[in-house]
């Protein structure tokens, strides 16, 4: 295999692998907010205790974050070189500007809230908690602004010649708030808050399950359904937003989400197959739906992938699977949080034996979105790493040969996995010990009051 | 924007700053991670894991944050330098990788085989991270085989010459001395006790490389000294250097173990401006003088520099408030308790 092809590789693995994570952290961040808030405001010991049981969830979670994290931010100039010195002038800013004020701010005040509960006043240990999930949502919005501007770049102009060409700023806040800028930040955000959501789901799910621990188990699941049934819909209106933005700016990616190789009112495939080979999409659609959601009527005609010459079109099929996944687990967030939010109306959520299970395993739903979600947006660019500009082979260190890519790639598949195994691990085991100093089977909240009083 | 200011001499310096930060501070945690194996008792392991709990994992954001100033302000340095050292700088990765992990996994068993795994992971990554680093100091102080369009190309063993070795393991002995100091502060009785020989034996280690690798500088790179002729001033820095490293003996003897961590601290930051100094103008001294990277040719627009400035000018003093209030709340001796690892 050549060094591009290795070298993507290596990219798409690593950025899969560590992208199971901080989304974890940033949903949970929230959670934590609303836990230790709610603690604050009621001074309910029960709340202290759930807080104190996540923020473990949470320190594990962001160690293998942080760890599979720095990777990234020397891959750009380890397999990349050429794209760093093509971008370096606009995409290195936000790059630094995320070191500055958010990874100081994310690790720093994550000492307090791990190791200063009994440290700091109540109030302080709180405000670090607001910090530390400040600090990942600042964190998402500056890696997401240099993302952003590789798929819709605006703010500079192409200087110099030959190896020298490089784009230089012009505007700053042009490149900081390009066209796809807030469309992507907020539907990435919310697919972050769903992650979050539903692996508190999940695991107070287990506990009813398994009877453990119910306390944690109804206050943790109450407060997850809310933050869900907000960022569910959040997610599909911000979805929508940026199918949109994509029609405006990256037409051919828009015409690879659906499969539309004619220039023609589009329709909208619930599911399809693309035949590539043949130009051609099969499948179950709704006729001028695409049109419909982009212009609002059924016939204004929408770029096809024929207006692009084979070599300037991404990869269809795959985009076409990833994006149309996205969309139906998407769905099914959405479904499931509303059926915890009706448990919960009708005071049922203890019972429902069957929602427990299903609950159990829907922590992957969110992952898989977050994965195939992303799948769409970065192959759906190619053959571009900064769209319209530098074709992604283009970009791939000079120095580096194939040989080197394939000893560092091995290393990182095999680092990768085996961290993944153990923070699964050891996530299954700090959920299987439960909060500290709750040994019991089936614990008594009554008790529990009145030991805090 | 900042019309007629050097904006790249600001950022050259800005980013030995932040470099130096990080050698600083992730330093003695490299240190403590050095010295991890040399006590066998899983409590006083747990002290020393503790002892940089709470902060390890801010400071390696210096480093993380001062790759991203580089990209950022000079990408060409950036671009040569990582895919250029390519294969060392995988292997500094997965160190870095294996650390991090180490620390926080260590403590989710009580399993002596598992808690013995992540301490050699812990220790052996400490060590090659700071030799590492050292190494790619050494290779930049001789200068690399830079090409006439910027690029870089070398191998593990090209790199691993005598000199570059020599200031690697010279980096090792710094940081153990300067984590067995730090740990000092953290600690108690009979722990606090082995420290101080630790601290001892690795200090009479660092100055016999140090001395060692001045000759070395003197012999084989003596333009590491051409810009002394600029300016008086300039020898300040190596006699302070000289002053701080004199008073950490002098310090432990007393029992000052505070302020022979502060003049420890003084030491390494020194030492790097000696190095920044020696470079200077470049940023990466190629072999054939010409190819050098230097703060001009490798670096961004002025219009970039500018707004990184501003930047680095609203965030850095408020990184800077915030780390010494969680340094001042976290101060005093390490006590385990159900939150430690």
């Amino acid at each position: 295999m050549d060094a591009e092809i290795l070298a993507r590789i290596q990219f798409a693995l690593t950025i899969c692998f560590h992208y199971i994570y901080p989304p974890i952290s940033i949903g949970l961040g929230v959670i934590l907010v609303i836990m230790e808030g709610m603690y604050m405001k009621t001074k309910n010991i029960r709340y202290h205790r759930i807080t104190k049981f996540w923020v473990k969830v949470f320190a594990l979670t962001f160690a293998v974050g942080v760890a599979t994290g720095i990777v990234m931010e020397f891959q750009f100039g380890t397999n990349w070189a050429t794209y760093s010195r093509y971008v370096g002038d606009v995409f290195g800013s936000p790059l630094a500007a995320e070191g500055v004020f958010a990874f100081f701010l994310e690790s720093g005040f994550l000492a307090i809230l791990v190791f200063g509960w009994d440290k700091v006043k109540p109030r302080t240990h709180f405000i670090s908690t607001m910090m530390v999930a400040l600090g990942a949502h600042l964190s998402a919005l500056w890696i997401i602004v240099a993302n952003s501007w590789m798929q819709t770049p605006t703010g500079f102009h192409i200087v110099q010649e030959g190896i020298m060409t490089r784009a230089e700023i012009t505007d700053f806040w042009a490149v900081v708030f390009n066209p796809s800028t807030l469309e992507r930040v907020s539907h990435t955000l919310s697919g972050a808050w769903l992650t979050g959501a539903f692996l508190v789901l999940s695991i107070s799910a287990y506990y009813f399950t398994k009877k453990k621990h119910l306390d944690l188990a109804k206050s943790s699941m109450k407060i997850a359904i809310v933050v869900a049934a907000f960022a569910s819909m959040f997610q599909l209106f911000t979805g929508h937003l940026s199918a949109s933005q994509v029609a405006a700016t990256q037409p051919a990616k828009l015409a690879a989400f659906e499969g539309h190789y004619e220039t023609a009112p589009a329709d909208l495939y619930l599911v399809g197959w693309v035949d590539e080979a043949n130009n051609k999409t099969y499948g179950i659609k709704l006729p001028g739906m695409l049109s419909f959601l982009i212009f609002g009527n059924t016939y204004t005609p929408v770029a096809g992938l024929n207006e692009f010459a084979p070599g300037d079109r991404p990869p269809v099929n795959i985009v076409f699977q990833a994006y149309h996944a996205m969309v139906a687990i998407g769905m099914l967030i959405i479904l499931l949080a509303y059926l915890g939010v009706f448990y919960w109306w009708r005071g049922k959520l203890e019972n429902v034996k069957w929602f427990h299970h299903v609950m159990m395993w829907s922590f992957l739903l969110p992952q898989i979105s977050n994965q195939i979600g992303w799948m769409a947006a970065e192959i759906g660019r190619q053959p571009w790493i900064v769209y319209g500009y530098l074709r992604t082979k283009d970009a791939i260190s000079k120095t580096v040969d194939s040989g080197e890519i394939v000893f560092s790639l091995i290393m990182f598949t095999l680092i990768h996995i085996l961290l993944l195994a153990l923070f699964i691990f050891l996530l299954i085991r700090k959920v299987k010990q439960g909060p500290d100093g709750d040994n019991s089977e089936n614990d008594n909240p009554e008790q529990q009051l009145q030991f805090a009083e | 924007m900042f019309e007629g200011i050097d904006l790249n001499f600001i950022w050259f310096v800005l980013i030995a700053f932040l470099f130096i930060g990080y050698a600083v501070l992730d330093g003695f945690d490299l240190g403590v991670g050095t010295l991890h194996l040399f006590t066998n008792d899983d409590s006083e392991r747990r002290v020393l894991l503790n002892a940089i709990g709470p902060v390890w994992d801010g400071n390696e954001v210096w480093l993380v944050t001062g790759g991203g100033a580089l990209f950022a302000a000079f990408p060409h340095a950036y671009a040569t330098v990582f895919s250029g050292f390519y294969i060392p700088f995988m292997i500094l990765l997965f160190a870095i990788i294996f650390r991090a992990v180490s620390i926080e996994f260590r403590s989710k068993s009580e399993s002596k085989q598992w808690r013995h795994t992540w301490d050699v992971a812990f220790s052996i990554s400490s060590v090659l991270i700071a030799l590492l680093m050292g190494v790619a100091l050494g290779n930049i102080i001789i200068g690399v085989p830079i090409q006439a369009n910027f690029e870089l190309r070398t191998t593990l063993f090209s790199l691993l010459t005598p000199y570059p070795v020599l200031v690697g393991i010279t980096t090792v002995a710094l940081f153990a001395m300067h984590g067995a100091i730090y740990a000092t502060t953290k600690t108690e009785g009979e722990l606090k006790a082995k420290l101080r020989k630790w601290a001892n034996t690795s200090m009479i280690a660092f100055i016999v490389l140090y001395v060692l690798t001045t000759i070395g500088t003197v012999i084989f790179v003596p333009s590491m000294f051409k810009n002394f002729s600029n300016s008086v001033f300039l020898y300040l820095v190596p006699l302070i250097s000289i002053l701080a490293i004199i008073n950490i003996p002098i310090q432990l003897n007393r029992g000052k173990e505070f302020r022979a961590f502060i003049s420890s601290c003084v030491a390494i930051a020194t030492l790097l401006v000696l190095f920044a100094i020696g470079i200077f103008p470049n940023i990466v001294p190629a072999t054939i003088a010409e190819n050098s990277l230097t703060i001009y040719n490798a670096s961004s627009s002025h219009k970039t520099l500018g707004v990184m400035l501003i930047i680095a000018l609203i965030g850095m003093p408020l990184v800077i408030t915030y780390t010494s209030i969680i340094y001042w709340i976290f101060r005093g001796k390490v006590k385990l308790d159900k939150s430690s690892y």
